[in-house]
């Protein structure tokens, strides 16, 4: 797997930074997709980005306890309040598709390995 | 070195947030990046557990040469059977706790895979105390 600049992944794959625009130059070096936060605590690593339908504010300490590159929000979900704030904090941008879970990490997949 | 952290029961807008404060220190006392990103799954679990489960709780660390030890003691209904709560899936969490993606019966296990000794005792009606060692240079 390869890794990838944050910024070229959310123009590839047409995502809207919902937060932490000025952060976009950091690697990508791979995605986990799950929404139970055990399981991504237990199984994704640094400088994933993070596929998920959750919007509560606990998905920033996640992320940031495991040094993730970025969360993708599905469907077009917006994020609880203060989700945005906590992500320009801690230096983990949102980005939003409308695209479904299984859509979007199948054309991420297809940019990391190709 | 010691420190200690108040964990608020059911409060979840502040879940990790003493795990956050302690990855800090880890950091700056220089330990070995994957051995910080262990201690943090297993904290960040214990932490989850007291806000999901809990009335009240503290996180106690002491960090030497040797180790890092964080005792997590709650006041709360306490485990009836431990063994059955370390298995993986096995969760007592409430619905509204699995919509947000908690309650998925990985904490316990998450924290044995991600330490070098985990003890756990409880005592029902009163609370439950966690332990949790790592030893630093292996």
């Amino acid at each position: 797997m390869k890794t990838l600049i944050l910024e070229d992944v959310v123009k590839q794959l047409e995502l809207k930074p919902l937060s932490g625009q000025a952060l976009l130059q950091k690697e990508v070096t791979g995605a986990y997709c799950s929404d139970l936060l055990s399981d991504v605590m237990g199984h994704s690593d640094e400088g994933q980005v993070w596929i998920t339908l959750q919007t509560h504010k606990n998905i920033m300490a996640v992320a940031a306890l495991k040094d993730l590159a970025a969360i993708i929000l599905v469907k077009g979900l917006v994020p609880e309040a203060e989700v945005l704030s906590l992500s320009e904090k801690e230096g983990i941008p949102v980005l939003s598709t409308t695209l479904s879970a299984f859509e979007i990490a199948g054309r991420l997949y297809q940019l990391l390995e190709a | 070195m010691e420190f200690s952290y108040i964990i608020e029961g059911g409060d979840f807008s502040k879940a990790g947030s003493a795990s956050s404060e302690v990855k800090k220190i880890l950091k700056q006392l220089n330990l070995a990046p994957e051995k910080i990103k262990k201690i943090a799954v297993a904290m960040y679990e214990a932490e989850v557990n007291i806000v999901a489960h809990a009335y009240k709780g503290v996180m106690e660390g002491k960090i030497d040469a040797e180790k890092v030890f964080l005792r997590f003691r709650d006041e709360g209904p306490g485990i009836e059977d431990v063994d059955k709560a370390m298995q993986e899936g096995f969760s007592t969490a409430s619905e509204e706790v699995r919509q947000m993606g908690f309650g998925a019966g990985m904490g316990l296990p998450n924290i044995r895979k991600n330490s070098d000794s985990l003890k756990v005792s409880s005592e029902v009606g009163k609370g439950t105390t966690v332990e949790i060692t790592s030893y630093i240079n292996n």
